[in-house]
């Protein structure tokens, strides 16, 4: 343990406002972060083991330091997850010191709450949302903080900061609070629960300077690797494990490819890159002509698939 | 990297989401596979143009009825700014969307259409920038190809505006005139070979040269107390930090504050930012602070610096912006969220209507509709600590929430 005089950095900087990575986002996102720990009784932070997630794990460390988060960690686990994100959020957790809940979609799917899809483009991104309400439930939590981002999709873009959700976890995007200057109005019913966005304002390519400036550690899937993949529809579809589909005349081959989004497997294809370290991904998002959820297979459904989830009570 | 928000104001037709595809188009910002997206659907309309509003309508309502819903928010950056613009409509609730637009925005772009010039629209976004104080204005004179970039015809136009910022009360509100065409890109992002007789910068080179701390409303410093940090743990059993967003100006080390509203005096003694001191906490700026004296502060104190105290008052006058369904009436009860403090509030009367176009008040008015705009006395059951809007942009502002809905009902900015 160290001491209090050891553990506290003295600046060479005396000026806040001349710290090199100066970042209005994120005093932005601390102050929001603070409003959840101070006007819910029960918060929660939906943990995926994914980019923006652990950048809001680092904010709230930020926000509330020397002190622990004041609330748990919940990861929503779709039996799906790339080993290297699970074997991460367990080392993170353990550093951190914080309770990390976990609620298994696989339960959901083993008391009869939902039918597992089949076919060639089943997934389990769907199953998410009964599994996370019941967990609402199950904890009465009251404000859920997400690290979805406006600039991901365009449904997204229409959200508010702190976001009500009925009894039924459902949004109802025609009727939203106003949000005026920094004034967050967390007034909710029993049984309602806040959808909370901190880093609503930031683009991919804040999180990932973010992530750079801040030497953040982020799972190994991030960085280009070898991995056997094979294509469809243009995309490229992890073949390492037997939880994504494959047809036989879908082949097998070995690529370099690193994910620019991390959900479950069955949804997230990767990209082909070369970019091994932080600045060769940062610079990489820079010059991408491609939007970061352009490999998000769940999106592609329709043009309003995110829409549709987001007011059956999606993250 | 330095973030500007900017909000929009335009009438229906004045080519609001043209101008700003144009800017994400002309900066690089839109991906391949959103303007494939927009390029099939505009195709799918039979379009022979690309439709940018489909970049920003994200909602299914929206593309049907070819209508924006609600407060869009777009971003887009270059080397040295990252830009959020909040594109707002310009339909029924339309006063509610844009004082919202306004309120996080340093910045606004007012489209007028150069074949209309001036309209009544016109002045009620200008109203608002000003009721709003947005300090940094730019009005962009669009749809300049379909004037044949006429000079004369631009300068009618800047006339007339001039003619409307003669009755603002905001003097320090700086105004730019940019002859634009956004279908045609003239004047946006890059210089118009359209416009030999226009000297001036085109939107982008306006913003870029923007600087941001000139832009800001600077007050007196404000430091509402957020949430107290007690780690309990061993080494930090004293530890009591006093987390919050600085506004108005900067606290330093050393600074003697005053407690609101124990009025106990004291004196910074660390300021935080994460694990790291800093001498100085600058405006805007999510910090944790000591204070040498052990004194009792709690979320919702407010410390200010000794000399600068902001009025301490269980009434006040405000201008209202009202923005729900359910009308606002003399003698309702609401809950008044002042800063993060939130306090009981009883209408003591509705003074008059302001109409939002610089045409006069209405003084026979006992309640208000959604998009109204009015002089509200109102008296708190516990007392506040704020300062007038005109000095102080944070310190200055409250939202009204109905308690049985828990709606935010309105916004109001204290006289």
């Amino acid at each position: 343990m160290n001491t209090l005089t050891e553990e506290i950095q003295k600046p060479e900087i005396l000026h806040l406002a001349d710290r090199p990575n100066a970042n209005a986002l994120e005093h932005e996102a601390i102050y929001i972060i603070r409003e959840v720990a101070a006007q819910f009784e029960r918060p929660v932070l939906l943990f995926s083991g994914g980019k923006d997630s652990i950048t809001l794990v680092r904010l709230a460390q930020k926000a509330f330091w020397p002190a622990k988060i004041p609330f748990p960690l919940m990861h929503i686990d779709t039996g799906h997850n790339f080993p290297e994100t699970i074997e991460f959020r367990d080392k993170l957790v353990e550093e951190l010191g914080v309770e990390l809940i976990v609620r298994n979609v696989q339960d959901s799917i083993d008391q009869g709450k939902v039918i597992e899809e089949t076919g060639k483009y089943a997934s389990r991104n769907m199953l998410q949302t009964t599994t996370l309400l019941d967990a609402i439930e199950e904890f009465k939590f009251d404000a859920c903080i997400g690290g979805a981002r406006r600039d991901e999709e365009k449904a997204r873009a229409k959200e508010r900061i702190f976001s009500v959700r009925d009894d039924f976890g459902q949004w109802d995007e025609k009727n939203q609070r106003p949000e005026l200057f920094d004034m967050l109005n967390g007034e909710i019913e029993n049984g309602q629960n806040v959808r909370v966005f901190p880093i609503s304002n930031w683009t991919e390519l804040d999180v990932w300077s973010y992530i750079q400036k801040e030497n953040i550690e982020i799972p190994s899937i991030y960085f280009a690797h070898l991995r056997n993949i094979f294509l469809r529809d243009g995309l490229i579809w992890s073949a390492e494990d037997d939880v994504v589909f494959r047809a036989d005349d879908e082949i097998v081959e070995e690529q370099m490819v690193r994910f620019r989004t991390v959900g479950d497997m069955s949804c997230t294809a990767a990209v082909a890159s070369h970019a091994n370290t932080i600045e060769k991904v940062v610079a990489e998002i820079r010059e991408s002509k491609i939007s970061e959820r352009g490999a998000r297979i769940d999106d592609k459904r329709s043009e309003a698939a995110m829409e549709k989830r987001k007011q059956q009570g999606y993250f | 990297m330095e973030v500007l928000k900017i909000a929009t104001a335009g009438s229906v037709d004045d080519g609001k989401s043209t101008l700003i595809g144009r800017l994400l188009y002309d900066t690089k910002s839109l991906t391949e596979d959103k303007l494939e997206a927009i390029e099939k659907t505009s195709k799918q309309k039979g379009y022979d143009y690309l439709d940018f509003s489909l970049a920003t309508d994200g909602l299914v309502a929206e593309r049907e009825q070819g209508i924006t819903i609600d407060v869009a928010h777009i971003y887009f950056s270059t080397a040295s700014k990252s830009y959020i613009i909040a594109d707002t409509p310009g339909h029924v609730e339309y006063t509610r969307n844009m004082v919202t637009g306004a309120s996080t925005s340093q910045a606004a772009i007012i489209l007028i259409d150069a074949r209309k010039g001036v309209v009544e629209q016109t002045n009620r976004h200008f109203f608002i920038n000003n009721l709003l104080r947005v300090k940094e204005v730019i009005v962009a004179v669009n749809k300049m190809d379909l004037v044949d970039f006429s000079e004369e015809k631009y300068n009618a136009i800047k006339a007339d505006f001039e003619q409307l910022m003669s009755k603002r009360d905001y003097a320090e509100q700086k105004i730019t005139f940019i002859p634009v065409s956004a279908l045609k890109g003239d004047n946006v992002v890059d210089k118009s070979q359209n416009t030999p007789w226009y000297n001036g910068e085109t939107i982008l080179e306006h913003l870029e040269g923007l600087d941001l701390a000139a832009v800001s409303n600077v007050g007196t410093p404000r430091f509402p107390v957020q949430y107290v940090v007690r780690p309990k743990t061993e080494e930090f059993h004293d530890f009591r930090g006093f987390t919050g967003k600085v506004y108005g100006g900067e606290l330093s080390v050393g600074d003697e504050v005053v407690v609101l509203p124990s009025m106990t005096r004291s004196k910074i003694k660390n300021i935080y930012f994460y694990d790291t001191e800093y001498q100085t906490a600058p405006r805007r700026s999510s910090v944790t602070i000591t204070l040498e004296d052990e004194v009792n502060v709690s979320r919702g104190d407010m410390l200010v610096k000794v000399g600068d105290l902001p009025t301490i008052d269980k009434q006040l006058t405000a201008t209202v912006s009202w923005m729900d369904t359910d009308n606002m009436i003399t003698g309702g009860k609401y809950i008044v969220q002042h800063g993060i403090n939130k306090v009981l509030a009883k209408v003591d009367a509705i003074e008059h209507k302001i109409h939002p176009d610089y045409s006069g008040i209405d003084e026979s008015s006992t309640s208000l509709e959604m998009n109204d705009i009015a002089k509200v006395r109102l008296k708190l059951n516990r007392p506040i600590f704020y300062d007038r809007f005109k000095n102080h942009r944070t310190n200055g502002s409250f939202i009204i929430i109905d308690s049985r809905t828990n709606n935010t009902a309105g916004v109001g900015f204290i006289s």
